[in-house]
């Protein structure tokens, strides 16, 4: 249960990070933790006491095994989060060029 | 970015060459270990990003190598996607179909088609990865 | 038969692909690739909504078979509900492709704009299609990373920020999403939709359903840019690219968003009386601020994107009231009623913003601004768009015979039977005052004289920007047609009976 409640204080880490920092790496920093805490407990949610790696091995009889279908997922959201970061820094990039600043109070022409 | 010294620079000729096959292997045995195409793709990725840190960015021509890598990745995705069609447009018509034999479980060539797909797919997250690396190196040099 | 749904994947996966590939050799053929594809995907999805009928038709990708009646693998679903939203989806596409190739024209990088708009259709469909909770995750993903970088194609300052923007609060909405799919596995350790299905509604009354309802509800309503969680929209769809604005506007917000909800609400969970008044509740409110905020805009994008949750808060009541009488056992007629006028409002607003947003487009190519203060009199120089655009404003407003009038009617009408008089009371109310913001609109841009000298050389679009506006327009008059007996039962009923078939 405790590493439950582990994960869910990294969520809330990248959340706070997210909401409070006014640098856009340091936002970008932030979406990724609570991701990472995302992809923890999907891969605990499918963890077995004592289960070993779920690959069938045909010199060995099939005993207990953590359930793979949570790592599949966790390794799917990993791809899909690789694409989404890569793009966050590329327009992060291209805003610094814009404007010289990762400062999102001085990134401001959208209003209403 | 001129490249680092003498030393770095031979030692990660060296290296790299190990670590492409290393990601190689991963691929390979994607079916039967844990890794496969994403992981490996990303291996043989490293293995040419080391490369550009260690020797500096004048060492490659970067538009270049970015131009083809961009076309390796589309090449890779639009194969693993034929692949995927090609059951559907041989006798059994379904999506996804693994047509090949399925050998025995626990060798190389075992699994069907689940190899053939993770060689695609490391084809297309290595240079999807180098293409993503060289466009953000690319992009600091073009002040 | 069952082999062509994966079509609806695959035909815009190799085009995304082929694109980049072929750009070198034939640039001319790649241009219209993207609207060709998506007019086969139009006319497979007809067929296939007439000969389905009122069935859904499962199909099991990799041909794996259910073990132990236990569902493996992924299934792609054909109903009557995910065909008309692919039909939809589709021909909004192929008009965006179309108004694309002489619009896109003074950007650099074509080719990769083609790419992403094939891989956005792809995602939408799949999300569409999905019998699979990872698999709508995935698709979803794809549809949305495509969106962001068409959000930031110009790459000037305005759109780089609203795709930041966008891509934060798009991020955290996919984490949401993603923490209630784990948590719906956990639960009830599957993750095909049929199968969560049965589990849950068998399963005891339990406060954890509850729980990754509302994370869903925040998850897909900040997709869909419902009113707390609107914040990037305005900006988002006001930056694009013009025929990226009618994807997001028009079918974009609706694929990953309304229907998810209402796809996963209405088959997946019991229907609770909490989550009901949340659905209804988060469905007022932006029906009533969207359109409050809309009126001071004076940025015609912008006003056109504020609209969007204004006529998305229209969808999200009627599905609130449909679930509010379910829940409490009232009339199925009235809750099927507001049903169809929900869904029948969806369709239509693709059709009427779609087209909205590429007049905006429009007047933005032959003028170079959108700023209704610096235009005006455009209703002689470009005679297509203004015709156009009146059809649409109409629409919107609610006129009769346009298609807007009948399903906000349909609306009003379900919300009087089912005894929810204040909504029906404010549903009116908001369709007035978006008459009055359209009617400045058209006063504007269209019918006052010139306010900038720099007007008077601007000349109507080119045919492939006129041909899409017009067909949509057309679009705007014929989706009326969807009450009449016959027609009503292929397209709406179907979709209706689909999403209460599991209750009933």
């Amino acid at each position: 249960m405790i590493t439950y409640l582990l994960c869910f204080i990294l969520f809330l880490v990248g959340l706070y990070g997210v909401l409070t920092r006014k640098n856009l790496i340091k936002i970008i920093i932030g979406l990724s933790v609570m991701e990472y805490s995302l992809y923890l407990f999907l891969a605990l949610i499918g963890y077995i006491d004592g289960g070993a790696a779920p690959i069938i091995d045909p010199s060995k009889p099939a005993g207990l095994v953590v359930d793979p279908l949570p790592q599949a997922f966790v390794l799917t959201a990993i791809v899909i989060g690789l694409a989404t970061t890569a793009l966050l820094l590329a327009i992060a990039i291209r805003l610094y060029k814009k404007y010289n600043t990762f400062d999102i109070d001085k990134i401001n022409t959208l209003k209403g | 970015m001129k490249g680092m010294t003498i030393i770095v620079k031979n030692v990660t000729a060296l290296l790299s060459g190990l670590i492409f096959l290393y990601g190689c292997y991963i691929v390979l045995h994607g079916h039967l270990t844990p890794g496969g195409g994403f992981a490996g793709g990303i291996i043989i990725a490293g293995s040419f990003i080391l490369l550009v840190i260690a020797n500096g960015i004048q060492y490659f021509r970067l538009n270049k190598e970015k131009e083809e890598s961009s076309l390796f990745e589309g090449a890779g995705i639009f194969c693993f996607l034929l692949l995927a069609t090609g059951g559907l447009f041989l006798a059994v018509p379904v999506f996804f179909k693994n047509l090949l034999p399925g050998g025995t479980p626990g060798e190389l060539l075992s699994a069907g088609i689940i190899p053939v797909y993770n060689i695609f797919i490391g084809i297309e997250v290595a240079a999807a990865l180098l293409s993503i690396f060289l466009a953000f190196v690319i992009f600091k040099t073009e002040d | 038969m069952d082999s062509l749904i994966p079509l609806f994947v695959i035909i815009p996966l190799g085009i995304a692909f082929l694109i980049p590939l072929t750009w070198r050799l034939i640039p001319g053929i790649c241009r219209f690739l993207p609207s060709t594809g998506m007019l086969a995907m139009v006319v497979i999805a007809f067929f296939m909504l007439f000969y389905v009928g009122g069935e859904a038709i499962t199909y099991k990708v990799g041909g794996w078979e259910p073990v132990d009646n236990i569902p493996i693998g992924i299934h792609l679903v054909a109903d009557g509900l995910s065909l008309m939203m692919l039909v939809i989806v589709n021909i909004v596409g192929m008009m965006a492709g179309l108004f694309s190739i002489p619009y896109i024209n003074k950007y650099t990088g074509e080719n990769y704009y083609y790419s992403l708009f094939s891989l956005m259709v792809a995602g939408m469909n799949g999300v569409v299609m999905t019998g699979d909770l990872f698999n709508l995750f995935v698709f979803l993903e794809v549809s949305v990373i495509a969106s962001y970088a068409l959000v930031a194609f110009g790459s000037s300052k305005d759109e780089l920020e609203a795709s930041f923007k966008y891509q934060v609060l798009g991020g955290i909405a996919s984490l949401l999403i993603l923490f209630s799919l784990g948590m719906t596995y956990w639960y009830t350790g599957t993750l095909n939709i049929a199968d969560v299905a049965k589990v849950i509604r068998t399963g005891s009354e339990g406060s954890t359903a509850l729980f990754i309802q509302l994370f869903m509800v925040v998850g897909f309503g900040l997709k869909a840019a419902m009113i707390p969680f609107h914040a990037w929209l305005p900006d988002a769809h006001s930056s694009a690219p013009s025929p990226i604005s009618a994807m997001l506007s028009g079918v974009l917000i609706k694929a990953i968003g309304v229907y998810a909800i209402l796809r996963l609400f209405f088959t997946m969970f019991n229907i609770t009386i909490e989550i009901s008044y949340v659905i209804t509740t988060i469905g007022v409110l932006s029906m009533v601020i969207g359109v409050l905020l809309a009126i001071g805009q004076w940025d015609m994008k912008r006003l056109l994107a504020y609209h969007s949750i204004s006529q998305m808060g229209y969808v999200m009541t009627a599905a609130g009231i449909a679930m509010i009488i379910i829940a409490k056992g009232g009339d199925r007629q009235v809750a099927a009623l507001a049903l169809a006028g929900g869904l029948f409002h969806m369709f239509n607003h693709a059709a009427f913003k779609g087209l909205l947003f590429l007049n905006a487009g429009a007047v933005e190519y032959s003028t170079g601004t959108r700023n209704l203060k610096e235009l005006g009199g455009m209703a002689d120089l470009m005679p297509v768009t203004s015709f156009t655009s009146m059809g649409a404003s109409l629409s919107i407003s609610g006129i009769p015979p346009f298609n807007g009038f009948f399903s906000k009617l349909i609306i009003i009408i379900a919300a009087v039977q089912g005894r929810f008089y204040f909504i029906a009371l404010l549903a009116v109310i908001v369709s007035i005052i978006t008459l009055a913001s359209f009617m400045k609109v058209q006063r504007y841009v269209f019918l006052d004289k010139a306010r900038t000298p720099k007007l008077a050389d601007a000349k109507e679009v080119p045919f492939l920007m006129c041909l899409p506006m017009i067909i949509m327009a057309i679009l705007c008059l014929a989706m009326s047609l969807m009450l009449i007996p016959g027609i009503r039962d292929t397209f709406l009923l179907n979709a209706v009976n689909i999403l209460l078939s599991v209750i009933y």
